[in-house]
């Protein structure tokens, strides 16, 4: 029972993580209708610019700083990137994502190497906030639930009570009627843009500590961000957050529980192959959940696209 | 409907259009089984035989991919998968050794082909119905996926280290037991010619045109009173055929598969390749997949930072030339046909020496940058063009900075020339612009 609080906070975590990441990424799609594969690039930009920072002039100017500085890359990289691919369609943007992808991967490698660097939580957050049933639950991440979960709260009021948010929503809708209306509807979309990569930039401040600041980061959370969202239906901020705390949940508990399939395959009614070594049904016996735990969000992503292309919340296809 | 006939005859041009361009022309794909069949002899070493073996399984998998690329409009990111399978799928028949001694190798492709198209009429039972952003994802779902699975099913896949097989228990063909590279090439070779003409035979068939018709506008299609989803079905199948010929290529050739035949990075390298070469038009992978491969090899040889230049190549295509490599030749055809291409030889090379000789200034300064942070303190010696320095000092850096300055700046000096070239040589009178 105790186990299953520490998993709920873990699951939490690492769901609320996936948030800041796929928030950022829905609206862009809502915006501009294609998916941004250089995402999870961007979070991983945030942390190794907050290192950078961090080592001048600390974790809290990192924090500050970074997120900037990612959503104005970001914000450059519509401007002077994917508009002018735009022009192409939808499958040149995808692929130009795809390529910027792979190429700030490499410049990550050339500017700080292949490993890992020392980024870590500042040590006024490195206590252990309270314990249960002996599990530690350390300050940082008790600290990183509260910075999602008012970034969550913050994003859904300007989005829903502030007039910026009544023309980004507008312009998501009917660009051209607001465009008429007199509002500039390119710089609106490069700004969400900034604002998304920022939010990306800022999940990666607060993850690096926890989650290792290496330049595989990126490609590690990317796929899964994408799952996320195609889970959570394309588009909807509330369908991220379903999936997203899904997802963080699904793979917490797996890892944590050892479920064996012998023993599932038993209780369902087969009988053991007499000879196990030869057997070329070996591994689905051998098959264990912290196993399979890091592919089970792709099968259910599967699932759901084949049974609900639209996803759980969404209004329209993916 | 009229019982009006149209009689085609090729000599004449507008009903060779009527045809629907039906007519094929033999040249090229005589003059490429001849470049083939020389090659070995101009280039004999074992290096070279590595990289072309490489090449034309590269080349095979390329214009596979592009058959969803480019011809169906399906933009998929695990299609290494479906080689990786039909790989995969080879080594175990080399395995089996009484089956295997009775299988001329020649003909393993075909099981290779496959084993890759009934994994592709599986997946594709349900990831073709909609094209798009559905399809993509679905493609990547299910490449993690089954990439994933490669390190849980030890028995198929061989975990980690991955199976290995030996070619040379098959059948003796006339004699030939595929020991030598050159054997190897042949046999490699001989499948590539004959995987390139099915497949652009297939683009020439109606279901191949009704692909690119489903690319274009499905909706319309629709109504014509085709399935779009069955006409993306066939392609991604027949797609996933020639991925496994690749893969059963790959398997000959190397004799070993691992879980990196399956993972992401291939399926994007291939993407990298086809988009690099222009999906536009059939050879346009056959350029990616060449110019790739020697890219790789020979930078890859030079500099540890190939795969950044790589990147950036990338990422320059898809801003500047969406029709990559092969788009930027056609481009060229009007003016060919109109007999002015000589107008533009001086304006290309007043523009494009300068550029090169900028981009190495770049080059030069990215790895002088990577080699002050990232060499091993005390070794500030490093060589670069022939010539070696000190990269701690400020003379090459400034030597750099101005090469790269001059090249660039009397590149735009030149721009106008070359446009102005540009427009005389498609024949646009200069009054009417």
């Amino acid at each position: 029972m105790d186990l299953i609080f520490v998993n709920l906070i873990d699951g939490l975590v690492t769901g609320l993580l996936l948030f800041m990441l796929s928030a950022g990424l829905t609206l862009i799609f809502s915006m501009m209708g294609v998916l941004n594969f250089a995402h999870a690039s961007f979070y991983m930009l945030g942390a190794y610019f907050a290192y950078q920072i961090s080592l001048a002039m600390g974790f809290w100017m990192g924090l500050l700083l970074a997120p900037i500085i990612v959503g104005v890359l970001g914000a450059g990289v519509e401007r002077y990137g994917l508009r002018r691919v735009h022009q192409y369609g939808h499958v040149p943007e995808l692929i130009f994502t795809f390529g910027l992808a792979l190429l700030i991967e490499e410049i990550v490698q050339f500017i700080w190497g292949k490993n890992n660097v020392a980024y870590n939580a500042p040590e006024i957050l490195q206590f252990s906030a309270f314990a249960i049933a002996g599990n530690s639950i350390p300050a940082y991440k008790i600290f990183m639930i509260f910075i999602s979960v008012s970034i969550f709260i913050g994003l859904l009021f300007i989005l829903t009570r502030t007039r910026i948010g009544m023309i980004i929503q507008a312009a998501l809708s009917y660009p051209r009627t607001v465009e008429a209306l007199g509002h500039n509807v390119p710089l609106i979309f490069m700004g969400v843009f900034g604002v998304g990569t920022g939010l990306a930039g800022v999940a990666g401040v607060i993850a690096g500590p926890t989650l290792g600041t290496f330049p595989g980061m990126a490609f590690v959370l990317g796929s899964i961000v994408f799952v996320t969202i195609v889970i959570g239906g394309l588009g909807s901020l509330w369908g991220a957050l379903v999936a997203s705390l899904l997802i963080g949940w699904i793979t917490t508990f797996a890892a944590s529980y050892n479920i064996r399939f012998e023993d599932i395959l038993l209780s369902v009614g087969f009988s053991m192959p007499e000879n196990m070594a030869e057997s070329p049904f070996r591994d689905i016996w051998n098959m264990t959940t912290p196993q399979i735990g890091p592919i089970l969000p792709y099968l259910l992503m599967i699932i759901i696209l084949v049974v609900r292309p639209h996803g759980l919340f969404g209004k329209r296809d993916a | 409907m009229t019982d009006q006939q149209i009689t085609t005859d090729p000599a004449k041009p507008a009903q060779r259009m009527r045809a629907g361009g039906t007519t094929v022309t033999l040249m090229p794909w005589i003059l490429a089984g001849l470049v083939l069949l020389v090659l070995p002899f101009i280039f004999q070493s074992n290096s070279a035989l590595t990289i072309m073996n490489k090449m034309s399984i590269t080349i095979i998998f390329a214009l596979a991919y592009n058959m969803l690329l480019g011809q169906g409009g399906m933009l998929s990111f695990g299609h290494a998968v479906y080689m990786g399978v039909g790989g995969f799928a080879c080594v175990h028949i080399m395995n089996a050794s009484e089956f295997f001694s009775m299988l001329p190798l020649p003909l393993l492709p075909i099981f290779g082909g496959l084993f890759g198209m009934g994994l592709a009429m599986i997946v594709g039972s349900f990831s073709t119905r909609k094209a798009g952003t559905v399809f993509a994802m679905i493609s990547l779902g299910v490449g993690e996926l089954i990439a994933a699975c490669s390190l849980i099913f030890v028995a198929f896949f061989g975990g980690e280290e991955g199976v290995s097989g030996d070619r040379t228990y098959a059948l003796p063909l006339f004699g030939i037991e595929f020991l030598r590279q050159i054997e190897v090439y042949y046999l490699v070779a001989f499948w590539l010619m004959l995987s390139a003409i099915l497949m652009f035979l297939f683009s020439r068939t109606p279901i191949g045109r009704m692909a690119n018709a489903v690319r274009d506008n499905p909706e319309r299609a629709e109504f014509l009173g085709y399935s779009a989803r069955w006409v993306r079905f066939y392609s991604f199948t027949a797609s996933g055929f020639f991925a496994g010929i690749a893969g059963a290529m790959f398997a000959i050739n190397y004799e070993i598969l691992t879980e990196e035949n399956l993972n992401l990075v291939t399926s994007g390298t291939i993407l990298l390749v086809t988009f690099l070469g222009g999906v536009g038009f059939f050879f346009g992978p056959i350029i990616g997949a060449v110019v790739f491969t020697l890219v790789q090899t020979v930078l890859s040889l030079q500099t540890d930072l190939w795969a950044i230049y790589a990147g950036a190549l990338f990422v320059a295509t898809v801003m500047f030339f969406p029709g990559g490599l092969a788009g930027l030749i056609m481009m060229h055809g009007p003016a060919a046909k109109l007999g002015k291409l000589h107008y533009l030889v001086l304006p290309y090379l007043k523009t494009l020496i300068p550029a090169g000789i900028g981009i190495l200034g770049v080059c030069a300064l990215v790895e002088m940058t990577f080699h002050v942070r990232h060499a091993s303190i005390g070794s500030n010696e490093m060589t670069l063009f022939w010539t070696t320095f000190d990269s701690h000092s400020l003379m090459p850096w400034a030597v750099a900075v101005a090469v790269s300055v001059v090249a660039f700046w009397i590149m735009r000096r030149n721009l106008p020339e070359l446009v102005a070239a540009w427009h005389q040589a498609n024949g646009v009178a200069k009054d009417k612009l």
